[in-house]
């Protein structure tokens, strides 16, 4: 449905998108997921035509993005990271505006955004700018949707908005999935990557791996220990000195620690411990994230572009 | 954490605007050194209650105290004990690093001697002298949080406010900031702070969280993660804050 390739982008000297190539299935949920400035915002106003790319090509449903921008509008419904709706307008009002501009109405498509647009209908006399961010969201998704587009691109949707809000806009995406539309969506909160079907992770302008978020762990994962004791700075400062340690992370609650191949296990890393006076030591084998993937596969690129 | 003194003490935090009550009879305690985390969905009343602690805005009643002195009487005594750093805003962009420290200097009112101890100390902490004369809106968003906590911390106040700090950042950089928090509260510096990210609040050592004004909730991640059987924060979060959604709209 979607397919980048060897796409690049520079804003002056800054490399924002670097020979990036993948695909995006019909009725897939696909998530870029990286930090503020891996290039996700570049990528995907690529994809709506809002940019141009330097070198590569976008297609989107079999057409050149760039050559067709006309019919790539028609087809998409784009979300953009900042709430651009007209904030002076009232709920009803920017939607009819969205419908019209794509020669619709809010009657026509209304089945499609009815189970969204439904929670925020009592308000349809206010203010867009006066909107909670939970509605705001589902007033701009609402917008996007009005069309009925074949793609649907979503940049940072959840960002600012609370954890009931995040969690019910990922059930709303389910749904249009399940409704036939595809949706590429980027955020920068690891923990959302459960809920694609195949997620890229871009740092730098560069993709780290592309796969399900399952494949991803289960190829690139590595053991590690979940550490905790009872000074948490100087837990930290300890194992960074170790010489077995090869990576120290604080992930909530524990650390992880990554140890060097061949070498220590629990006994000697309690013992290390102990002898570093702590106390109240727990260390138990750990289980990768999506996150500890992030980390490993960011911190080996940043060795390559070192090399090379 | 170190010595069990209370350096935040809230009874009966009411603030009411209108008709409207944002702070329901909050009571809760902070302890020296301790880090602190305060959350809530979006307009559940953690910023009206911030902005209470750090001397902005004043009850409607109840008791609360701050390092010791009073919000309705002592306000400014507050203000200049405490340090506060958000990720909406913070530092100037258009200074210098080493204009906006000069410029928190002056706020503090730090002799002349003193500002440039910190300034050296920051110097080193950072690693990197050479972004001293670089103006903040051109550094990595990762480089302006340290940055502004550091700067935070400039006066040396016994509590720092952090306003939702870390969203955005790469997962290494995020690490190495709560490295930096982990740091202020082993030197007695009590740490709070705000979030609607619970992955955030999984760092604190306890955790509040506020549902339509009210504490619903406050104790240890590990501890709430038992009580509610749930496998992360965000799953005792969602339990929590799903009972008062239905009733917002």
């Amino acid at each position: 449905m979607i397919r980048f390739n060897n796409v690049s982008k520079s804003y002056g000297d800054v490399q924002a998108v670097s020979d990036i190539s993948f695909e995006v299935k019909e009725h897939e949920l696909f998530g870029l997921i990286g930090p503020d400035g891996a290039g996700k915002t570049t990528l995907l106003r690529m994809l709506v035509s809002l940019l141009l790319p330097d070198f590569g090509s976008i297609s989107l449903a079999g057409c050149n993005v760039v050559g067709n921008y006309r019919k790539v509008r028609s087809l998409v419904g784009y979300m953009p990271g900042r709430f651009s709706l007209y904030q002076d307008l009232s709920v009803e009002e920017n939607l009819s505006f969205f419908a019209s501009v794509f020669g619709s109405s809010i009657a026509e498509n209304y089945h499609l955004i009815e189970p969204i647009y439904k929670q925020i209908e009592p308000f349809r006399k206010r203010r867009a700018g006066k909107l909670s961010g939970g509605m705001k969201q589902k007033l701009a998704l609402s917008c996007a949707l009005i069309h009925k587009p074949v793609v649907l691109v979503l940049d940072e949707p959840t960002t600012g908005v609370d954890a009931v809000s995040r969690h019910e806009f990922w059930d709303m995406l389910d749904n249009l999935k399940k409704a036939g539309i595809t949706i590429i969506v980027s955020t920068p909160y690891m923990d959302e990557a459960s809920r694609c079907d195949r997620v890229a992770l871009i740092q730098q302008g560069c993709i780290l791996s592309i796969d399900t978020p399952g494949s991803i762990v289960q190829t690139h994962g590595k053991q590690h220990w979940n550490i905790k004791a009872r000074e948490r700075y100087k837990l930290i400062t300890d194992l960074e000195a170790w010489e077995q340690t090869a990576s120290v992370y604080p992930f909530g609650q524990y650390l992880h620690l990554k140890l060097k191949s061949g070498g220590a296990g629990r006994n000697e890393i309690i013992a290390y411990l102990k002898r570093n006076n702590h106390e109240q030591i727990e260390a138990c084998e750990g289980t990768p994230g999506i996150e500890d993937v992030f980390i490993d596969l960011m911190t080996e690129n940043d060795k390559k572009q070192i090399e090379a | 954490m170190m010595g069990n003194g209370k350096v935040i003490e809230v009874k009966n935090l009411v603030k009411k605007f209108g008709n409207f009550v944002a702070n329901d009879h909050l009571t809760f305690d902070v302890h020296r050194g301790e880090i602190f985390g305060f959350l809530g969905a979006n307009g559940a009343g953690k910023t009206t209650a911030m902005r209470i602690l750090c001397g902005l805005s004043k009850p409607t009643s109840g008791e609360i105290t701050v390092n010791g002195f009073d919000v309705y009487r002592q306000s400014e005594a507050i203000k200049r004990t405490i340090g506060y750093m958000s990720q909406k805003f913070s530092l100037y962009e258009d200074m210098t690093v080493a204009e906006n420290m000069r410029f928190y200097a002056g706020i503090y009112k730090l002799p002349r001697s003193k500002r440039l101890k910190k300034e050296a100390e920051l110097r080193d902490k950072l690693h990197m002298p050479e972004i001293m004369n670089k103006l903040v809106g051109s550094l990595p968003l990762g480089w302006k949080q340290k940055l502004a906590f550091s700067i935070a911390l400039i006066h040396d106040p016994g509590i720092v406010f952090l306003d939702e700090p870390t969203g955005g950042v790469d997962p290494i950089t995020r690490r190495q900031f709560w490295k930096l928090i982990y740091e202020a509260s082993a030197n007695g510096i009590t740490v709070f702070v705000t979030t609607h990210y619970m992955d955030e609040a999984e760092y604190c050592d306890r955790v509040t969280i506020m549902v339509d004004g009210r504490i619903e909730a406050l104790d240890t991640p590990a501890q709430l993660m038992q009580t509610y059987g749930a496998s992360s924060m965000n799953d005792v979060f969602l339990t929590l804050a799903r009972k008062a959604k239905k009733a917002v709209g």
